[in-house]
This record gives C-alpha cells, sequence and structure tokens, in this order.
C-alpha cells in the first residue's frame, strides 16, 4: 500500500499543469503533481510516486538506488504493473 | 553473523559495520522491544531477513501501519452493501479485493456478478465516473496519511468538474492515534519506536513529538532500504543507551520536519476528524480516522447510500488482534499458516504484503520449522 516507485519526468504539459509524464523503467504514463509545490520540478527530475500521485522529489542516485531494490523484493513488476495501470490521463493515446 | 540476502545491498560492508555498531550499542542484559510502525518496514524487514543482524535481545514488534489489515471486517461489509446497490460501481485498490467480508470478498462478490473493479489510482475511479455518465462509481478509500491526500486532491478536482457520479467511501485513518492507543494499553511494552517513512514525508517528524515527550520513548523516523532500517534501529538503541528520548529523522532525503505543506492544505480542506473509529484489534480510538466534511456531501458515500454499520467480531479462533498489537508473533496464533494462509485469508494480516502474518509466512516460516524441528 505504502508502496513508492521512482519516476523521471520526460514531458510537461501546458494545457493541464497538473500532470507530468513520467518514465518508471521504460513505462511512460501521467502522474499528478498537486502534491508538491508549483515550479518545483524540472525536465529530467525523478520523483516517488504513490497512487498516481507524486509524493516527493528524489535525487537519482536514491531512484536509481530504489528501483533496484524493488527488483531484488521482486516488486517491480507490481510497479510496473501500478504504473501501467493508470488510466486516469488516458485520452486515446496514453498522452 | 549470517545473512541471506546481503549479495543485495548497495554496499554489504556498511550494512555489516552498522550491524556491528548495533551489537556494541546494546546491554546484553537487557531485553530490547522495538515495535516498527509501519507495514512497509515489516516487509522490508522479513524480506531482506534483518532479524539475522540483530543482536537476540533486540526484538523487532510489528505495528498496526497496514491499511487493509486494520480495517474491521464491518467495514468491509458496508462497502460491499454500497457495491450491492443497482447501478454501482465499487472501486477498490488490489489488496482490498481479498479482504474476508462477512459474506465474502470483493472478489468474491465480483464473482458472483456485482460490479466491482481494481483500481491503481482514485483518480482511475473518477475518471470511470466521468467515461460512466450514468453509473455511480463508489471509490473504497484506505489508507495512512500517505494515501490520503490522493483522495482529498481527487476529490477537489470531482468538485471542480462538478462530477455527481462519483463518491468516496473514506476509512482513511491516521497513526498517531493508534501508536498513542498501543502506548496506553496495559499489555504492551515497548522500548521504541521506528517511525513511518512514507506517512512521515506527509505528516512530518512533530506529531510523534509526544511519544518522546509523554512516554519518553525514542522515535526515529526510517526509510525502506535494510541501511535505513539498521541505521533507524541503530539510533534508537544510541537513544536508549544514553538514557534518552526524542524524535529523529533517519530519512531526511525525503522527509522533511515539518511535512508537506500543500498535503496537508488538502487534508484539511476535505477531511475532518471522525470522534471515533473502528480498528480491527484495536478497538475504537477516538479521533483517528478520517471522514469527509459537509461541504463534499455530495460526494461522500456514507451520506449518498445507506450503509449497515453493523460491527462485526473477528473470528473467534484468529488471533489477528494480539498479533496487531505485538502481544503474539503470527505462528503463535492458532489458525497461521493452517485454516489461514495466504491462498485463503482468515484475517487481513494474511491478505496484504505487509500484513505481519503474510511476510512471515512467505520469508520467515520455513526457517522458523527449521528452528523448532532442531529444539526438538
Amino acid at each position: 500500500m505504502c508502496l513508492a516507485i521512482p519516476g523521471q519526468v520526460v514531458e510537461f504539459h501546458a494545457d493541464q499543469p497538473a500532470l507530468v509524464k513520467v518514465d518508471v523503467a521504460g513505462v511512460r504514463r501521467n502522474v499528478n503533481v498537486g502534491l508538491l509545490e508549483d515550479g518545483e520540478l524540472v525536465l529530467g527530475d525523478w520523483v516517488l510516486i504513490h497512487v498516481g500521485f507524486a509524493l516527493s522529489k528524489v535525487s537519482e542516485a536514491d531512484a536509481h538506488e530504489q528501483l533496484r531494490m524493488l527488483r531484488a523484493m521482486g516488486e517491480d513488476e507490481l510497479a510496473i504493473e501500478e504504473v501501467r495501470g493508470y488510466s486516469f490521463a488516458d485520452d486515446g493515446e496514453r498522452r | 553473523m549470517t545473512m541471506k540476502y546481503v549479495d543485495e545491498f548497495r554496499d554489504p560492508a556498511l550494512i555489516t559495520a552498522v550491524a556491528q555498531e548495533i551489537a556494541r550499542t546494546v546491554d546484553p542484559a537487557r531485553h530490547y522491544r522495538i515495535m516498527e510502525v509501519c507495514g512497509g518496514h515489516t516487509h522490508a524487514i522479513y524480506r531482506h531477513g534483518l532479524h539475522d543482524v540483530l543482536p537476540g535481545n533486540v526484538e523487532l514488534v510489528h505495528g498496526p501501519g497496514c491499511p487493509v489489515c486494520v480495517l474491521p471486517t464491518g467495514r468491509v461489509d458496508d462497502g460491499l452493501a454500497i457495491a450491492a446497490q443497482p447501478n454501482v460501481v465499487l472501486a477498490c485498490f488490489g489488496d482490498m479485493m481479498r479482504v474476508p467480508g462477512t459474506k465474502g470478498t470483493p472478489l468474491e462478490l465480483k464473482a458472483r456478478g456485482a460490479d466491482i473493479r481494481m483500481v491503481y489510482s482514485p483518480l482511475d475511479a473518477l475518471k470511470m465516473a466521468q467515461d460512466n455518465p450514468r453509473t455511480h462509481v463508489c471509490f473504497f478509500a484506505i489508507g495512512f496519511e500517505t494515501t490520503a491526500p490522493s483522495t482529498a486532491l481527487t476529490l477537489l478536482r470531482a468538485r471542480e468538474l462538478g462530477v455527481r457520479n462519483f463518491s468516496v467511501f473514506s476509512n482513511h485513518v491516521t497513526i498517531v492515534p493508534a501508536m498513542r492507543a498501543i502506548l496506553d494499553s496495559p499489555d504492551m511494552r515497548l522500548d521504541g519506536f521506528v517511525g513511518p517513512g512514507h506517512v512521515s514525508s506527509i505528516i512530518g517528524c512533530r506529531p510523534f513529538e509526544f511519544v518522546a515527550q509523554h512516554y519518553g520513548k525514542p522515535v526515529v523516523v526510517a526509510g525502506f532500504e535494510p541501511l535505513d532500517l539498521l541505521e533507524g534501529i541503530l539510533m534508537v538503541l544510541r537513544q536508549l543507551r544514553d538514557g534518552e528520548s526524542k524524535v529523529e529523522n533517519q530519512y531526511r532525503r525525503i522527509v522533511p520536519w515539518e511535512g508537506n505543506h500543500a498535503a496537508l492544505r488538502a487534508l484539511a480542506t476535505v477531511f475532518e476528524l471522525r470522534p471515533y473509529f473502528e480498528w480491527r484489534g484495536l478497538g475504537f480510538i477516538s479521533q483517528s480516522a478520517l471522514k469527509l466534511k459537509s461541504d463534499f456531501a455530495p460526494w461522500d458515500s456514507e451520506v449518498q447510500f445507506e450503509v449497515p454499520g453493523v460491527r462485526v467480531t473477528d473470528p473467534r479462533a484468529a488471533q489477528c488482534g494480539e498479533i496487531l498489537k505485538g502481544v503474539l508473533k503470527p505462528p503463535q496464533c492458532k489458525l497461521f499458516g493452517k485454516e489461514c494462509n495466504p491462498e485463503h485469508p482468515v484475517g487481513a494480516l494474511m491478505v496484504s504484503s505487509e500484513g505481519a502474518c503474510a511476510a512471515y509466512y512467505r520469508y520467515a516460516s520455513t526457517e522458523l520449522r527449521v528452528e523448532e524441528e532442531a529444539r526438538a
């Protein structure tokens, strides 16, 4: 439940500032950034994701370590399945 | 010292060094009981076999920080009663799907025809409502302060968009009153706490100060990697050695002392404390759960639907309550590994990977059987 998944910010949306596209181990989905302060993120930043929301920023080194731990704990597939499952920003082309 | 999963660590030498420092810090004549509050910590402790690197007199007690584990059966029944209404979809997280209610789990009721769907985010449930304007979508919300802000932002979005066929059945709970209840429990002896990492990223460290000040117990907020957890335990043990009790933050890279202001604002806008709420195993705890404020009544499932609200006692043989309070270890329950197992859970502690029983069953039971055989 408190699984937090590291993802890298790869795209902003000028028309939907509450959403950013993140990349989690090659899977790209939009997540909500309403829990972060405005202007906190720049392209290439890493965030911890929980139930479709970015919980906090995280350093790149910590993000890689966390991904490695998820793999070691056999939970990377669960994490990727969760991110792949986010459908709230699905407008037909997974923008 | 043996350690099963040592190869997986970023820096095994560092783990060994912290373990040795722990061994030097403890008083061999004393027994230590330290509670890790968070279910994510419980899972990581078993998964990495951290018991193996701790001295025998340092006992880890598993706390109540597993959302589905503390949800009483009556609330599961209430959610399933909403799902039984005509033209309603009940949306819930995967963890909820196998939690037993009186008439079965959400998954079993779905097989019998109820429209129950799994979602990964509360925003998925809101999207489902927007895409199906003639159906009502009820989101079965569970979780501690890590998850509650996401529900709050989803409700704010629903109001902003004017989506009226969407509601939230709130079962969000707060960790601090549960810790207070455990500290006040007469059969509970604890020396200190490893505080929850992600919950604290929202609420900060300040809410734990009463534990240090009024109960004289150390609290160290820690991260989820093996080194984080061992460092957190070491910091608790150092305080105990030095006769101190304060709140410390091992997980500074994620947890700001003051918490996450945007999240706290969203929580304060949408939710208020319930006068009391029932926790499985811990009973009724005052001001320990969140309900929607009256401004959000149009999106409050408990206002929009009649829920039975019947209190259901746990199966008598199951000892979930004692395990949740740390009085018993999972294998000391009569049903553990027999009637109650991950395939057919009787109690919720066996459902979630963060539940002490599921973690113990998966990673520790073989080891225990070997130990028991050796003893016999």
